[in-house]
Formats: structure tokens, C-alpha cells, sequence
């Protein structure tokens, strides 16, 4: 499955199907971020619920500390 | 002779001009977003600015944090002395206040009170939680801002339009966010705080300026950008109907964090810090300390196998250690002999 993320082509291998598994994938299941998929923000209660599909537009911004 | 903002007034017209001669704008933090911010700013022509910061010159700092020399170093100047001093060759014409303090809940609202935007130079999340809980109650916009490694993120919170910091939070936050770990590049700072530098420019055009929550990563060319507008959180106890204000509430008790990539521990003490004289905790000292270096503004020394930086409110930076509860051991066992 593709998707764009943050504006790049990115495949995923089979596992990466929903937000959560998104976030995990890139280690950001613990930070604070905020994640938008075809212009809709997703709540944190749906991570795990909300299904990506192939062709998902997906936005992700994470906080960090530091300046 | 041509007028200095010429550039600047052909671009934003001689009314934003005569806004950002009038303007008072706090940075707080004077590392590298602050050093950055401040030197944009302090060129612009701010009528006023105020920097906060709680830390003096390292030479790690040297690599990103524009405003400090290698001299300031030697010195062990505080940030927002040598900041001071830099700035004030950039631009004799405005005014420049700095405060060598530590922002919390208590003092916070104070420093604040009578600027018209405050910029976000901080190094950590929790201080730019404080400042986003007061810049609500006092209704002044606040651009946040951060960065590590290659990648950096803006957000301006304009009281009573967008979502507040808090609002965008989706659990709190935790330990481990800050460039211990992974370090930090110069060219994140530099579009970090451009972009936090426009926003301040156009807040004094009188722009509007959207909820946009922007990220970059510098290294992988890679951008984000969300409208947070449905974050808004109308029972947020930052900027909901009835609003707590959580993070100006005081904690009477020492302080401790671990400073972003020193191996160091700060300390602060509680309430009512007191006023210490450095010349005479030196006198004190001067059998179980080597190579000490006093200023007017601290007292640097080894002491055990720590460096020990102390600056005259009892705030105390320990050097060789990340643990806190060995910097506390540490702290109690050197202000013994005061």
C-alpha cells in the first residue's frame, strides 16, 4: 500500500494499516503529535480504528523540545 | 543619510513600520531560535525587545547560537548578557532588557506583562506550556517554536482565534523530547525562526494569521503543514469558557531539569529564592574548589568532580551529571558553606 505522507511516495509493507500502526512504524506512538489524513484531523481516540488506503493523503507533525 | 529600514518599509510600507517601531516583543530563551529571533528582530527596528534566559555561554553553543564569541565563552557570560551586549552594537536605537531568570509559573506573567507578542525560544516543552498558559490570560499572541536534529515546527497562537498549545496536546508530555539525544543542526534554527520572525512581522501588519501547525526536516526536504481550527477545545483549561491556567500554578519545592545536551543538571531553588554574595561563597570555598571564575552575574568552579555554575539567586547548572537526585546531593553538599 502507498500513501503521501508529508508530502513523499511512501510504501508500507503489510502491518501498517491503520494510524496507530502508522505512528508505531515511526517510533512516534509515545510523542504528541497531531495527524491528519485527506485534510481531516484524526482524533486520538480513532488511531486505532482509522483504516488507511492505498492513495491516503497523510500529514503528520510531532512536538519536540529544544531551541 | 538613507534610512536603515528602507528595504524593510519598501516591502511592508511605513505604517508596519511605524507598528514595529511602537512594538515590544519578549523572547524567551536566548540559545539558538532566541539568538536567531533576536537578531532578525533587533535589524527590523522592534521598538522594544526583551530577552529571558536562564543559561551562559558554552562553547557547544558556539555552532548555532549566533549572537556569542568565543570571548563570551572564556567569560562564561550569561546568555542574556552577552545577547545584550551583541545586540546592542546590531541596533543602538532600540531598547534592549534581559533578564538572567528561569521562566516558571510564578514569575512568567511578569515578565510578559505590557509586550505585544512573545516569541517561543525555549529548549524545552514543559516552559513553553507556562508561557502559552499565560500569554491566554493575558491575551498576548504567543508563536511557538522548536526544533531538533534536522527538523523544526511553528504554531502562532493568537488568543481568542486559534487553538491554544494545550489545545493541540494529545496526551502530556513526557520526558525525552529535548536534543540530548540526537543534537541539532544550524540551518533547522535559522528556518525555524524565520518563520516565527514573519509571523511577528505580520501580526504587526496587521495579517491574519491562520492555524497552522508547520513542520520541517531539513535534511530529508520534507514539509507538513495542518489547520488545527478543529482542535479548538472549548473546555481547555488554557483557553476553554473556564479556564484554569494549570501551568502558572506554583511549585514551592526545587526545581531539577536536565539541560538540553550539556550533561548537566539545573537547580532552582523553591519560594522566595534568596540573594547570595558570590565573592564571599568563593571566600568560603576557596580550599575545596579549583579553577574558579566569578562575574558579576556567577560563580563557576570545580568542585568534587563537577563543574558547578552559581548564579547569585541560588539557581545553581551542574556539569558531569544527568541524574538529579546526584546534582540535588551534589548542590546541598557545596552550599554548605555558605
Amino acid at each position: 500500500m502507498s500513501i503521501i505522507l508529508n508530502g513523499n511516495n511512501v510504501d508500507h509493507q503489510e502491518g501498517v494499516n491503520t494510524v496507530e500502526q502508522l505512528l508505531s512504524h515511526y517510533h512516534l506512538e509515545n510523542r504528541i503529535v497531531v495527524v491528519e489524513v485527506n485534510k481531516e484531523i484524526v482524533m486520538k481516540e480513532n488511531y486505532k480504528t482509522m483504516s488507511l488506503s492505498h492513495g491516503d493523503v497523510v500529514e503528520i507533525i510531532h512536538f519536540v523540545g529544544g531551541g | 543619510m538613507t534610512n536603515r529600514y528602507s528595504r524593510q518599509e519598501l516591502f511592508l510600507g511605513s505604517k508596519a513600520q511605524a507598528k514595529i517601531k511602537e512594538a515590544s516583543v519578549i523572547i524567551i530563551g536566548a540559545g539558538a531560535l532566541g539568538s536567531a529571533s533576536a537578531e532578525m528582530l533587533a535589524r527590523a527596528g522592534i521598538g522594544r525587545l526583551t530577552i529571558v534566559d536562564r543559561d551562559y555561554v558554552d562553547l557547544s553553543n558556539l555552532q548555532r547560537q549566533q549572537l556569542y564569541t568565543e570571548e563570551d565563552v572564556r567569560n562564561q557570560l550569561p546568555k542574556a548578557i552577552a545577547a545584550k551586549t551583541r545586540l546592542e552594537q546590531i541596533n543602538s536605537e532600540i531598547i534592549i532588557n534581559s533578564f538572567i531568570q528561569d521562566v516558571n509559573g510564578l514569575n512568567i506573567e511578569e515578565l510578559i506583562e505590557d509586550h505585544s507578542v512573545i516569541v517561543d525560544a525555549t529548549d524545552n516543552f514543559e516552559t513553553s506550556l507556562i508561557v502559552n498558559d499565560a500569554a491566554l490570560k493575558h491575551r498576548i499572541p504567543f508563536l511557538f517554536g522548536a526544533c531538533v536534529g534536522s527538523y523544526g515546527l511553528t504554531y502562532p497562537i493568537i488568543p481568542g482565534e486559534t487553538p491554544c498549545l494545550h489545545c493541540l496536546l494529545n496526551h502530556l508530555p513526557m520526558d525525552g523530547m529535548t536534543c540530548d539525544t540526537v543534537g541539532v543542526i544550524s540551518p533547522i534554527v535559522q528556518i525555524t525562526a524565520a518563520l516565527q520572525v514573519t509571523q511577528v512581522l505580520q501580526i504587526l501588519s496587521g495579517e491574519t494569521l491562520f492555524p497552522m501547525l508547520q513542520s520541517m526536516d531539513i535534511w530529508k526536504n520534507e514539509k507538513a503543514e495542518i489547520n488545527v481550527t478543529q482542535l479548538k477545545n472549548k473546555l481547555c483549561p488554557t483557553c476553554g469558557e473556564h479556564p484554569s491556567y494549570p501551568f502558572l500554578l506554583f511549585e514551592n519545592q526545587m526545581k531539577t531539569d536536565v539541560l538540553c545536551g550539556r550533561d548537566a543538571v539545573q537547580l532552582r531553588p523553591g519560594l522566595k529564592p534568596k540573594t547570595y554574595s558570590l565573592p564571599y561563597l568563593l571566600e568560603r570555598l576557596k580550599n575545596h574548589v579549583t579553577n574558579p571564575v566569578l562575574n558579576r552575574y556567577l560563580l563557576s568552579c570545580k568542585f568534587e568532580d563537577y563543574r558547578i555554575v552559581f548564579f547569585e539567586d541560588g539557581r545553581s547548572i551542574i556539569h558531569g551529571t544527568n541524574e538529579a537526585k546526584k546534582a540535588r546531593a551534589v548542590y546541598k553538599r557545596f552550599i554548605q558553606f555558605y
